[in-house]
Order: C-alpha cells, then sequence, then structure tokens
C-alpha cells in the first residue's frame, strides 16, 4: 500500500536568482564530490527507464577515451507527454547547467541537444539562450559547447541509440546492445545521454544537496516528477508531483469524478483500471512513467484507445526486425477482426500470445513495450474488445 | 535544375560534407522546398560525394523529410488519442471543407498540403496542428476558420 499522499513540488521550475553561483560553484567541485552527489540522492532517468543517472555518469567517468559527449535527449514523442517542452521553453539554463556539470564529471567538452522535429518553433529561442549561457560559461573558465540538433518526426529517435543514429545522419534504426552508450555512443565514443527533465534534477541536486532531494519519494523512487496530464481531466497541464503517490490519490486530484481508467507511462506504459487505482504506485516499485497520465473517463471506448496506440506503432516502428514490424501490423488488423467478429474472442490470446513473442524477441524498447498497453487494456477491457 | 543545386550547395556550405551533415542539409531542403524532389537527392549524392541510395534510405526513414511534392504550407494534424478526444475528427472535417482537399492531398494551387501526424506534445491543449513549424493549440471551427483564411489572403 503507498504511504505517500499526493503532494505538489516546484524544483523544476522554480525561479533561481542564483544560478550562476550555482553552476561556478558546481564547476569548482571536485568531480568525485558531484558524482556522490548524484549518486547518493538516488535520481534515476526520468525518460521512463529509470536507469540510476549516478552510475551512468560514473560508468562514463570510467571510460579512458579522449573524446567523449553529453547528449540531453529532447526527442519527446511518447503519446501524451510534453513536459520537456514545457521544461526547454521555461527554464532552458537549467538544462544547459546540467548538461556542462555532467560534461565536466565525465571530461567531455561537447554536449548535444537532439530536439524533435514538432519542437523547431523553439530553437532560435534556445539557440539565443546558449550565447548567453556560453559567455557564462567562460566567464567561470569552463570549457564546454552545447550544439542543437534536430530531429525529423521519429518516434523511435526517443530510443538513445537510434538518437545516436540520427544524429550521425544516419536512418534512425536502434543498434544492438551492449556496448552501451557509456562505453559506445555518439561516434561509437561513451557518452552520456539524458533526459531534459534528469539533468535539470541533476542540476536541482548540486543546488540543494542530496539529501534534500532524497527526502522525497520512495526507497526506490527518489525525488519528484515532472507529469503531463491529459484526457478527461478538467485541469490539465504541467504538473510536478512527489513520486509515490497511490493513483486513487492522483485520480481524486485529477480525474472529471467519472474516470474508469488511466493510461500511465503512454501508449508504451500500462493501462490501470478504476478498481486497482487503490493499489497503484506511480513510482518505480510500481507503474513508471516518463510522465505520461492520460486520464479516459466512463464515455470513452477502450477499443478506440487501444486501436490508436496499435496504429501508432504500426507506424513508428523502424521495420528493422521482424517481430516488432510484423508483430504491430498483426496487432491491428487481429483487434480489429475480433470486433467485427471475423474472428472468435479466443483469437485476443492468440494475439497476447503474440504480444509476449514481440516482448522477448524485439530488438529495442518499442517492441518490448508494446505487449505494456496491449495486455493491459485487453486483459482489463475485455468485453469492449469484442462488443 | 539550377536553383537545386544553388541551394544545396550552399546547405552543404553551412553544414559540411560529411554523412553528419546529411540529416541538416536535407532538413535545410524541407525548409526551402517543402518536400526534396529526386532531383535534390541526386544533388545531394553528388555534392556529398555518395550513393544516392544512401539519401534516399535516409530521407524516406523520417516522417518530416518528405519526398511526395508538397504545398508551401503543410498543415499536420495530431490523431493521437487525446486530440482524437477533443474533437480532431470535427477539425479534419472542417480543414477539408475549407481547403477541399482529402487528408494527405495538397490543394491544386499548391499552396496548403494537409496531414495528419502522431503526438505532437500539446495534449493538455488539443486539438492542435502545425502549420510547417508553428503550433496551433486549442483548435475550434472559428479557430481554424480563421487561421486559414490568413494563411490564404496574407501568406
Amino acid at each position: 500500500m503507498p504511504d505517500k499522499k499526493l503532494k505538489r513540488v516546484d524544483l523544476i521550475f522554480s525561479e533561481d536568482s542564483v544560478y550562476k553561483d550555482v553552476l561556478a560553484e558546481s564547476l569548482k567541485k571536485s568531480n568525485e564530490d558531484i558524482l556522490k552527489d548524484v549518486l547518493d540522492s538516488g535520481l534515476r532517468g526520468r525518460g521512463g527507464a529509470g536507469f540510476p543517472t549516478g552510475l551512468k555518469w560514473k560508468f562514463t567517468s570510467q571510460e579512458a577515451e579522449e573524446e567523449k559527449y553529453v547528449v540531453c535527449n529532447a526527442d519527446e514523442g511518447e503519446p501524451g507527454t510534453f513536459k520537456d517542452r514545457e521544461i526547454l521553453s521555461r527554464v532552458p539554463l537549467k538544462v544547459f547547467g546540467g548538461m556542462a556539470i555532467c560534461g565536466k564529471v565525465i571530461g567531455a567538452k561537447h554536449g548535444y541537444v537532439y530536439l524533435r522535429g514538432e519542437y523547431q518553433f523553439l530553437k532560435a529561442e534556445l539557440e539565443k539562450v546558449l550565447d548567453e549561457f556560453h559567455a557564462t560559461l567562460k566567464e567561470i573558465g569552463f570549457d564546454f559547447q552545447i550544439h542543437i540538433l534536430m530531429g525529423s518526426g521519429a518516434y523511435i529517435c526517443g530510443e538513445e541509440s537510434a538518437l545516436f543514429e540520427s544524429m550521425e545522419g544516419k536512418r534512425g534504426e536502434p543498434r544492438n546492445k551492449p556496448p552501451y552508450p557509456t562505453i559506445a555512443g555518439f561516434r561509437n565514443k561513451p557518452t552520456v545521454i539524458n533526459n531534459v527533465e534528469t539533468l535539470v534534477y541533476s542540476f536541482m541536486i548540486c543546488r540543494i544537496g542530496a539529501q534534500k532531494f532524497q527526502e522525497l519519494g520512495t526507497a526506490d523512487s527518489r525525488g519528484s516528477k515532472v507529469f503531463s496530464i491529459s484526457g478527461d481531466t478538467p485541469i490539465a497541464g504541467i504538473y510536478e508531483l512527489e513520486l509515490g503517490m497511490s493513483l486513487e490519490d492522483f485520480v481524486e486530484e485529477f480525474g472529471d469524478g467519472d474516470t474508469k481508467a488511466v493510461q500511465v507511462g503512454g501508449a508504451s506504459g500500462f493501462c490501470v483500471p478504476r478498481k486497482k487505482f487503490k493499489d497503484t504506485i506511480i513510482g518505480f516499485e510500481g507503474v513508471p512513467t516518463g510522465g505520461s497520465m492520460m486520464l479516459f473517463n466512463s464515455s470513452r471506448s477502450m477499443y478506440n484507445v487501444l486501436k490508436n496506440y496499435v496504429e501508432f506503432f504500426e507506424e513508428e516502428s523502424c521495420g528493422q526486425c521482424t517481430p516488432c514490424r510484423v508483430g504491430c501490423q498483426q496487432l491491428k488488423l487481429g483487434i480489429e477482426a475480433v470486433k467485427k467478429g471475423d474472428k472468435s474472442a479466443a483469437y485476443l490470446k492468440t494475439l497476447q500470445k503474440l504480444a509476449d513473442t514481440m516482448k522477448i524477441s524485439s530488438k529495442c524498447g518499442l517492441g518490448q513495450s508494446v505487449a505494456n498497453s496491449f495486455y493491459s487494456i485487453v486483459d482489463n477491457f475485455v468485453e469492449e474488445m469484442i462488443y | 535544375m539550377p536553383e537545386i543545386k544553388e541551394l544545396v550547395k550552399g546547405l552543404a556550405d553551412k553544414h559540411g560534407r560529411t554523412r553528419e551533415s546529411l540529416l541538416p542539409i536535407l532538413q535545410g531542403i524541407i525548409t526551402e522546398e517543402r518536400f526534396i524532389s529526386d532531383a535534390a537527392m541526386t544533388e545531394v549524392a553528388r555534392e556529398l560525394d555518395m550513393s544516392a541510395a544512401l539519401v534516399y534510405g535516409t530521407a524516406t526513414f523520417y516522417s518530416f523529410l518528405d519526398t511526395k511534392p508538397r504545398g508551401k504550407y503543410v498543415i499536420r494534424i495530431c490523431r493521437t488519442i487525446t486530440c482524437d478526444m477533443k474533437g480532431k475528427k470535427q477539425i479534419i472535417k472542417t480543414l477539408e471543407d475549407l481547403l477541399k482537399v482529402k487528408v494527405g492531398e495538397t490543394t491544386k494551387d499548391n499552396k496548403f498540403t494537409l496531414l495528419e501526424t502522431n503526438c505532437l506534445g500539446w495534449c493538455h491543449k488539443g486539438p492542435v496542428m502545425l502549420i510547417n513549424d508553428e503550433a496551433y493549440t486549442e483548435l475550434t471551427d472559428e479557430k481554424v476558420s480563421e487561421i486559414i483564411g490568413d494563411y490564404m489572403k496574407n501568406k
């Protein structure tokens, strides 16, 4: 049972009048001290996968290579997520600050922001802020340069190795892992790739200390997180909340009084039905999320929701590996056939087996995670799939 | 096509002539031309000294790097479930009526292309569309008519 109550937090978007001082002080600290802070804070990646940020930094710092990189993953494409756009438009300096501190720790001279093509309109303003930022770094006497690269409308490029491929001017097809980015990332050099929000938290941990951050959240999910809340809610928008709350609390705050399901973590996440709200914790020990929270009330057809997700995956699958490419197509055809009555309800079980196969045999997270929404929607709303 | 030649050369001067320059160059062509023609791809291949197949393979991977002719203004409407729930279908109908084209088509005067796209990252303000790089949120029939009217008249 969750023991945390829903609590709003104000770390990410907080005003920062001492920004320059924090940056200058952090860049003067020893690498060991910074690493210790980030590790002790318990910060885990905010893009969805939740890898401990301090470990990523530590592994990369231990590589002997001369050339290393920091990459900020701003290819926010998960349906229902819009927090990174908001962060980049409101507090870009904190993102860049986190990148520079990471650069110092791992020994990188260059950082890259990979910004999704859908956010092209942010680029000019970001470049202006970057000029200011580079001037500050020069004042401080720290040699680090940030560049902005644009995506061109491919969801798969949010997958880190696909993102590197795209940065290298290629098709955004995921690579085999290992090697992991900490050893061979951009240009096959050791690379830290962090989500936009993770970089801001790294910066804030340097600002407030590991202890303060750690006091928020639970043992498995330290700190707070920015949530993108949409769907059937009277107050859609961006909210920073402490991790570890129950979904019941969440729905009480954000629902419209008639919430029948919440899709936690976007199309690649999990659908939680009303009867499980109470026992569902939002965090790595329960249902993790990159921030996407879509609420559905009882007027919505969960068949339409699932169909929308499956169509999304079918289109965004890079097509490189067969389980994902063919699997997505067949899942879509399959649920349509059941709905039309061309196939019996038992066929849904066959489709779930296909989703299982995709989970174990797909090359990357896209194909592996299709089963999440497929299973959780079909299992919990089977009658809506048939009638 | 001397114009394409000039454009590609200019972009290569700016972004370089390595494999890493390929995406920024293709994106630059989109900004100017709204789509990458066969002639443009061949020219990029020649300028960067790589095979045209490689340029084609890269360009066709990305949904924003259109390789089919597009209008001066490419309209992309978000088709993700949350925008759908907020009335995306009605907005598409309104756009189709205004522009007299179906989704996927370009107007006869080559001014507008109407497309659907995946999540644009404005789910709290749906329905939403991009016109080229500009985002328009919380769309209603009236708002869409106004926006398109403005593009028809003034751009």
